[in-house]
Formats: C-alpha cells, sequence, structure tokens
C-alpha cells in the first residue's frame, strides 16, 4: 500500500474571527499530481503555508513527508519544494546565480550544485538566459527559473501555487507538459493550487475543490462531477425545431431527466444517466425536427461554473433550481 | 519528568541535529551573509554613502592637519606640544572652522549610513516575492534577519576600521608623530563606538522595514527620527531648559546641581547626545567630567588628562545605554519578524 505523502486531518485556521480553512482533511499519494482548485480566496494558499510550516493551523494535523511542518519545518522543507505565486528573484543577480544561492541554502556542495544549475536551466530551457539578470526576465521565463529553483534541492515533493498565472497559453502548454514531465521521470509528486480549470483538468490526476475554506469534493474530474451533481450528472444539449411545450413535456416524461433548460431552440436536459437515445427518439416521434444532440462532458469548467457561482450564494442554490424547473413548466 | 531523561532527550535532540546538519547550518548562514555583503557593496546607494564619508572625512582630516601644524609651527617646542596636547588625538577633533572636525561628520552621517544598511532589509525581500522563496528553503527563518544584521555590521566595522587607520597613517606620514600606545586605543575605543552607534541606526531601519511594508515608509520613518535627534531634540531641550534653568527660581547650590543634571539626563534621551559625549570623552583626554563640577569637588585634582581606563569609566553608562538601545531595536525587530506571516 502506498502511504499518503501529505495528509491533513481536520485542519481549520482562524485569522481574528474570520475563517480561512474550515476542517480540512486531504491526502495526497505518493507521485500522483494533485489540483487544489478554488478561486480567489478560498484558502489554497493558507493551506499550502500550512503545510510548509510557514502558518501555524488553529487546529488539527498535518504530516508532510513523515513529519509535523509546525514542529519540523527544516525537515519539510528539505523535503519540499515550494513555488509562491509571484515568485521573485534576486534582481541585480543572473538566474544562474540564483540558483547556485538557493543550493547554499540547502547546503549543497558547490560541484553538485553548479551541475545541478546547469542540468535544469537546461531542463527548462532557459541555458539562453542563464547569465542574464533576472530583473529583466519576462513573467514567463521567471516562472519557468522559479521551477528550475525549487527544483535545486532535488524534492520529493513540489508545491506549486497558481504557476500558470499571467503566462502566455503557449508558455502554459510548455509549463504543464514539463511538470507532467517531471511528475513522469523523477516520481515528483505534485501540488498544484489553481483557479485556471482547463489547466488543472489537463495534468492533474485529481482534483480538489475548495471553496470559502472547504473541501467540497475530491477525485479525478469524472467522479467530480458525480459528487457535485449527484442528482444530475449528465447533461444533455440537443437542439429541436419546434422545440415547444409539448415536446418538453415529453421529454420530462423520460424517468431519468431531471430538469430541462430552455434557450431559443436549444434544450439543456440534466440527466441521471446518459438517455441520448431515448431523447433523440421521443424528439423524433413527436414530430420535431432534430438538429444536433450532444453530450455536454463535464470539464472542470462545467463543473466550476455549476459550482461556484451557486457556491458564493450556497444556500440559494437549491432554490434556484427549483424556480428553474418551475419556469420551464 | 526528572533531569535525566530531560538530559537525555537533549542529547537525543543534539545528536539528531549534528547528525542532519551538522555543518550545513553555520554554512547556510555564512551564504547568507556573503550573499547581502556582495549585495551591499555592489549597491549604489551605499556606495555613495561610502564616498561621501570619504571624502567629508578626508576634508576634515585636512583642515585638523593643517590647523595642527600651523599651531606647532607657531609654536617653539613642538614635541613638546605633541606629547601633552595628545595631538594624535585633536586629528579627529580639531578644526580651523571652515569645515566640523571628523568626529561631527561621523556624528552625522554615521547614523545615515546605518538607516541606509537597513531601510529596506525586511520589507523588500517581501514586496519583491523573495521572502516567501527564501522561507520555504531549510532554514531557520531567523536566519534571514540576522544574516542581514551581521552583514550590514560588517560592512560598518570595515568602513570605520578603515576609515580610522587610514586617518592614522595619514596622520603619521603628514604630522610626523606616532601615536602612543594610549591614543592607539582611545582611537580603536572610538572607532568601536561608531560601530556601536551606527548599529543601532541600522537596528532602527531593520525594526522598521520589518513594520512598514513600503520601503520608502520605512526610510522615511528612520530619517525622521534621526533628524528629530539631530537636529530638534537638543531645540526642544533647550525649550525645556529655560523655565527649569531660570535663576530666580534656584533656591541653593543643591537645587541648582539637580537642575542642571536633570536637563543633561533629558538630553541623554537622544542617542547622538550619548555618541558626541562620549566620543568627546575618549578623544579629549582632559575632559574630566560629564555633569557640573562643585568647586569643592575639583579642589586637589590633580589637572592632568584622565588615563583611557578612567575615561572609559566615565561613559560606561552611555555605552552601555547605547548598547541597549541597539539590542532592544533589534529584539523587537526579530520578534515582529519571527511571528509575522509570510505571505505577500
Amino acid at each position: 500500500m502506498i502511504n499518503p505523502i501529505i495528509q491533513l486531518e481536520n485542519i481549520t485556521k482562524k485569522y481574528d474571527e474570520q475563517l480561512a480553512v474550515n476542517h480540512l482533511s486531504l491526502s495526497i499519494e505518493k507521485g500522483e499530481i494533485f489540483g487544489l482548485l478554488g478561486p480567489n480566496g478560498a484558502g489554497k494558499t493558507t493551506t499550502i503555508l500550512m503545510m510548509l510550516g510557514l502558518s501555524e493551523p488553529t487546529s488539527g494535523s498535518i504530516s508532510v513527508c513523515g513529519w509535523n511542518p509546525t514542529r519540523n519545518p527544516l525537515d519539510v522543507k528539505k523535503e519540499v519544494g515550494y513555488l509562491p505565486d509571484d515568485v521573485g528573484f534576486y534582481q541585480h543577480m543572473t538566474g544562474w546565480q540564483n540558483l547556485i544561492y538557493t543550493a547554499q541554502l540547502n547546503g549543497i556542495p558547490k560541484e553538485e550544485a553548479e551541475k545541478r544549475a546547469n542540468d535544469l536551466l537546461q531542463k527548462v530551457n532557459l541555458v539562453d538566459a542563464a547569465d542574464k539578470k533576472t530583473g529583466k526576465y519576462s513573467r514567463g521565463m521567471r516562472q519557468r527559473l522559479g521551477l528550475a529553483d525549487v527544483l535545486m534541492k532535488n524534492p520529493s515533493v513540489i508545491i506549486l501555487d497558481e504557476p500558470t498565472l499571467g503566462i502566455d497559453p503557449e508558455g502554459v502548454r510548455d509549463f504543464l507538459n514539463l511538470i507532467r514531465q517531471l511528475n513522469e521521470e523523477e516520481a515528483l509528486t505534485v501540488l498544484l493550487s489553481s483557479h485556471q480549470l482547463h489547466q488543472v483538468q489537463q495534468i492533474c490526476d485529481r482534483v480538489g475543490i475548495f471553496v470559502k475554506g472547504e473541501l467540497l469534493a475530491s477525485g479525478n474530474t469524472e467522479s467530480l462531477g458525480k459528487q457535485l451533481f449527484l442528482t444530475a450528472p449528465f447533461v444533455i444539449k440537443v437542439i429541436a425545431n419546434p422545440a415547444n411545450e409539448t415536446l418538453i413535456e415529453k421529454l420530462k416524461d423520460i424517468p431519468q431527466v431531471h430538469r430541462i433548460e430552455k434557450v431559443d431552440n436549444v434544450l439543456e436536459l440534466y440527466c441521471e444517466e446518459d438517455v441520448a437515445a431515448e431523447i433523440s427518439k421521443v424528439i423524433v416521434e413527436s414530430g420535431s425536427a432534430l438538429y444536433e444532440i450532444q453530450k455536454k462532458d463535464f470539464g472542470l469548467d462545467e463543473i466550476y461554473h455549476r459550482y461556484f457561482e451557486g457556491g458564493e450564494k450556497d444556500e440559494h442554490r437549491h432554490d434556484k433550481k427549483e424556480t428553474n424547473v418551475g419556469n420551464e413548466k | 519528568m526528572n533531569i535525566a531523561t530531560i538530559k537525555k532527550r537533549l542529547t537525543l535532540v543534539t545528536k539528531n541535529n549534528q547528525e542532519s546538519t551538522s555543518r550545513g547550518d553555520a554554512h547556510t548562514f555564512w551564504a547568507i551573509v556573503q550573499k547581502e555583503f556582495s549585495d551591499y557593496i555592489s549597491s549604489w546607494r551605499i556606495i555613495i554613502l561610502l564616498a561621501i564619508i570619504l571624502l567629508t572625512c578626508v576634508g576634515s582630516l585636512y583642515t585638523a592637519v593643517t590647523t595642527i601644524q600651523d599651531a606647532a609651527n607657531a609654536s617653539e617646542n613642538a614635541e613638546a606640544i605633541g606629547r601633552d596636547g595628545y595631538l594624535f588625538l585633536q586629528l579627529f577633533t580639531m578644526s580651523d572652522g571652515t569645515l566640523p572636525p571628523f568626529i561631527t561628520f561621523v556624528g552625522l552621517l554615521g547614523p545615515l549610513l546605518g538607516i541606509a544598511l537597513g531601510f529596506d532589509a525586511i520589507n523588500s525581500e517581501r514586496n519583491k516575492g523573495t521572502l516567501s522563496r527564501l522561507m520555504a528553503q531549510p532554514i531557520p527563518r531567523d536566519y534571514v534577519i540576522n544574516g542581514k544584521f551581521v552583514a550590514a555590521l560588517l560592512i560598518n566595522s570595515l568602513l570605520f576600521f578603515a576609515l580610522g587607520l587610514l586617518v592614522m597613517a595619514f596622520g603619521i606620514i603628514i604630522l610626523g608623530i606616532p601615536p602612543t600606545a594610549e591614543e592607539f586605543f582611545r582611537i580603536i575605543a572610538f572607532l568601536l563606538l561608531c560601530i556601536v552607534y551606527i548599529a543601532f541606526w541600522l537596528n532602527l531601519g531593520i525594526l522598521f522595514s520589518v513594520v512598514f511594508r513600503q520601503p520608502a515608509t520605512s526610510a522615511l520613518a528612520s530619517m525622521s527620527i534621526w533628524l528629530f535627534f539631530a537636529i530638534f531634540f537638543s531645540m526642544i531641550i533647550n525649550l525645556v531648559a529655560k523655565p527649569i534653568l531660570n535663576s530666580e527660581a534656584i533656591a541653593s547650590l543643591d537645587d541648582a546641581i539637580f537642575r542642571q543634571e536633570l536637563i543633561m539626563n533629558l538630553q541623554r534621551l537622544s542617542p547622538n547626545y550619548l555618541f558626541s559625549e562620549s566620543t568627546t570623552t575618549l578623544l579629549s583626554p582632559s575632559i574630566r567630567s560629564l555633569g557640573p563640577l562643585t568647586m569643592e569637588q575639583t579642589v586637589g585634582a590633580v589637572a592632568s588628562p584622565l588615563p583611557l581606563s578612567q575615561s572609559l569609566l566615565l561613559i560606561w553608562p552611555q555605552l552601555t545605554g547605547m548598547i541597549a538601545a541597539t539590542l532592544i531595536c533589534f529584539a523587537i525587530a526579530y520578534l515582529l519578524f519571527m511571528r509575522s506571516e509570510i505571505r505577500a
């Protein structure tokens, strides 16, 4: 059995009276890429800082690589590399010098440090800029240097806080590929926080959704959809003409269909199971023309929209659903 | 819990530490000091300040030398003047009025150097986003602030010893009189005093760099404190002194002495005053007391300069006071830094 490399149990963090993290339990296995997903201010960074021992949880216990970060922060920091969301470097020093300084702080002997720095600069594709002052680096370059910097200490876990923020799409793709590659080649465990769903979806093995200090669900993207929308995990989009009341009534008679939303001729059916075949049959039999039938995937985007938009006003979410259905009828 | 188990635990802990990070710790600490030191050396503001200090010192040295030479030429027995008057020390204190003497310059520019070394120690790291990266490395948190302090102190000591020894060397070359052992030690003591004094302003700067998020704010805050003590404090004391020292109100001799000492002690709240008091005492052995003396007290005193040990004794309270102020600033900065949140 694999032991979780990061384990959080019932973590709570209070700032004054404000609850930043609320009874969070989370475990991350060795070698996986875990995405911590949530809107700004959800408590992602606080959670990460607590894992590194830079912030103390109000209650609960944390174990990272078998150490308690509050008590043995140095042992944890030896194993864990952390890339802060707005990573900064000493601007008057070159990229290479910055890496060597990090190596010195980690007590890596000089020759080994230089070798590692060269290797890593190659890996993150910054060899040309190695002797340039970091003050002149672009955001994407800084981020890549940050990754090299994190890897200098040869960590077993890396924690990346919003690593793709502010990089252009091409840069994001390269960056994520690099992370994936590192994860595969060196069996690195990666914890990645983001509010950008597509990216998280691309590379993460598992995702945890984090809102207002609470972990709402965790799992791979597929199971997340099920967890979050137990009642209607499938959405089927239909374009039919005419899409009138009688058609909607008939579609509603299909037992697996929970509710229907209508925008012009486009119907969105929220179903318990994949009943696309039945739906098309009903439409055709009712005499309407079926132009398009499409199963909507539960991308994180969808999850995000469906969840967070409601999440903002958690308590009203339920009511809203009901009224929607009412309107449709 | 009995003592034996505690001891066992302690040895266990130290053993663990030795195994994991025995040499590494000191090594990483000096890596930080080294980096900060080279940062300071190559930063423009420090270079400019060093240049200013060097220039003013050369200027004041020049005026001191010409004054001494004129005096020596005018006198018949130059050698006697050198022996009795602690001529060598006058290099630091003498001036012909065109430029202030060396000690005044140091008293004025030293704090500026200290502030320049300290005011953005922590907040610039925070603003550039390097602090959280630094904190994620396996180093104890206090290494960062201690390393910065040690590096700045090193720069400061290096500069003042270089400056002091240079002045001595020029003095020997130009005046042709070697310093006596006593003069030499007085100068060394003076240099140490300068370092302590500047360390105070350095720590004040570091303290503000922890408290204020913006380097500009902390620079202005420390400069305003410096200006306050350099200019306004003595004005305020004068204002306060006027009614207190009003001759009509003084009833007796004891009362007069008491009032005089009260004013002096008020002035001693200013680090600038402490510094100037102790430097002049150190560099002018003829100063025998820092407070008012009655005629009775001076009766029977041998009118000769004090030996170094007595001068030191005279300024001991000033010295300890300054060191204490320095340590207090550093302790507050240290505590605040250790408790602060590391998020951007």
